[in-house]
């Protein structure tokens, strides 16, 4: 019980762990969708708290980790253009590409700024009319509706210099694509709340319909995840499969209406690589025609083809929780957050990272608290 | 980026025809964008993602959110405040 002392409310989180502890009576595999949740998961211990009929698989949800190595590679060849101020959240600057990581790119004399907003992008493309300003477009839903704005100021502004790499990726696709998997032992889902404070809960109707899997749209607090993991397993006891919302302050059913609006008019939805698992059609976020001049790849005619992943990377197993963080055997000594072979270990929203974070520097063997 | 941080509405103004506000995050005060929550006030609490608010939130949760961010040490990578350590 070493973690329960640190929940924000220790006594709530106590009965939630006894509330499912009474309830459960069989194995039970719950992936959570969103890498925050997974970072507060092991930070937390809850893996370790739960009853061990109860195992908690991370799902892909770090969009950092799901960009696919081509178009980091597509990234670094535009943002090492003498013409090219390249914009992008820090968080990918450490990612890999085949050679190189845009940090790299930078100490070779790249411009690349590393932006908080996205608007951020347009004012540096307004303040340098002679040089050509990129913001590398990546992320889930609830990314997507401030991304889509800096096309919308842009093209508002008539800002010609300003172009941006889209590489959006979408949360039920790869719930859809995970659960119809022959190999998955998912059993239930915790869906991401901040998603869903965009995008509404209505989505998930049809999934839980199909393969009648319980959906449970989850904070990520520790408390919340908690709380969506004890409404998970009353629903699997029950025989039940529902959509249900354990994360209603913030998260309502027909979401953020003039987020998803914009999001419609700029972009439209195609099929797309997800690294580490592949192609997942109708899974991603291009620019739509009315805004296609916008589009990088088109502007610099450059667009790279996947390139092969490090053989001892397995980050794509971990992404589709086949196996757990550590069961890679680079982990840890070739893969490191500082070096980091995979994107999972770079993001710290990455299940690899978490698990490098909060097991190793507690001097615990990581083999603790796989259920 | 994927986290999402509450704040509460300090200023608001329009910039060229868009919403925009002042917000404080436990005393860390950013720019933000408004367009998405036209209805949000002076005074209410929001989640913001990526310098966008996207939803209103009570007091009282926001509070005990941003209390976590900071047990966690996140808030100031959160806010793209710290830049990322250099690989080597």
């Amino acid at each position: 019980m070493k973690y329960l002392d640190e929940f924000a409310d220790p006594e709530l989180a106590r009965s939630l762990l006894d509330e499912i502890r009474a309830t459960v009576t069989k194995p039970w595999a719950i992936m959570e969708v969103c890498g925050g949740q997974t970072h507060s998961i092991i930070r937390n211990g809850i893996d370790q708290l739960l009853p061990e009929q109860v195992e908690l698989i991370h799902g892909p949800g770090c969009p950092v980790c799901v960009t696919p190595l081509g178009v980091i590679d597509t990234a670094l060849e535009i943002a090492a253009r003498d013409d090219v101020i390249f914009c992008s959240f820090g968080d990918m600057l450490r990612v890999p590409g085949s050679k190189d990581d845009l940090f790299r790119i930078r100490s070779a004399g790249g411009d690349i700024r590393v932006v908080y907003s996205p608007l951020d992008a347009v004012k540096i493309a307004a303040e340098n009319p002679d040089k050509e300003v990129v913001f590398f477009a990546i992320g889930f839903e609830t990314t997507a509706p401030p991304n889509a704005m800096t096309v919308h100021m842009a093209s508002k502004q008539g800002l010609k210099n300003f172009s941006v790499l889209v590489s959006h990726v979408l949360v039920p696709p790869a719930i859809e694509a995970i659960a119809s998997s022959p190999t998955s032992r998912v059993d239930a889902f915790l869906a991401a709340g901040h998603v869903c404070s965009v995008m509404g809960t209505w989505q998930y109707g049809p999934l839980v319909e199909n393969h009648r899997l319980p959906i449970v749209v989850t904070g990520f607090e520790p408390l919340d995840v908690l709380d969506g993991i004890r409404r998970v397993v009353a629903q699997l006891e029950a025989g039940e499969a529902k959509v249900e919302n354990a994360y209603t302050r913030v998260v309502s059913s027909e979401g953020n209406v003039a987020a998803q609006k914009m999001v419609e008019d700029v972009f439209e939805v195609c099929d797309r690589q997800w690294r580490g698992i592949g192609e997942i059609p109708a899974s991603g976020w291009r620019l739509s025609e009315r805004y296609r001049e916008f589009d990088a790849e088109a502007r610099f005619g450059i667009s790279k083809l996947d390139a092969p992943e490090s053989e001892l990377c397995r980050s794509g197993e971990v992404l589709q929780g086949m196996i757990k963080p550590h069961e890679c055997g680079a982990f840890g000594k070739e893969c490191s957050p500082r070096s980091p072979l995979g994107a999972t270990m770079v993001s710290s929203e990455g299940a690899c990272a978490a698990y490098f974070q909060y097991r190793r520097l507690e001097g615990e063997p990581v083999e603790v608290g796989v259920a | 980026m994927c986290l999402a941080v509450p704040g509460q509405i300090t200023e608001v103004r329009d910039e060229q025809g868009t919403r925009m506000a002042t917000i404080d995050f436990d005393g860390i005060k950013k720019d933000i964008c408004l367009a998405y929550l036209p209805d949000i006030e002076v005074g209410d609490y929001a989640i913001v993602h990526v310098g966008f608010a996207i939803s209103k939130l009570d007091e009282a949760s926001a509070l005990e959110t941003l209390k976590m961010f900071k047990e966690l040490g996140i808030l100031e990578e959160e806010l793209g405040m710290e830049e990322p350590e250099v690989s080597q």
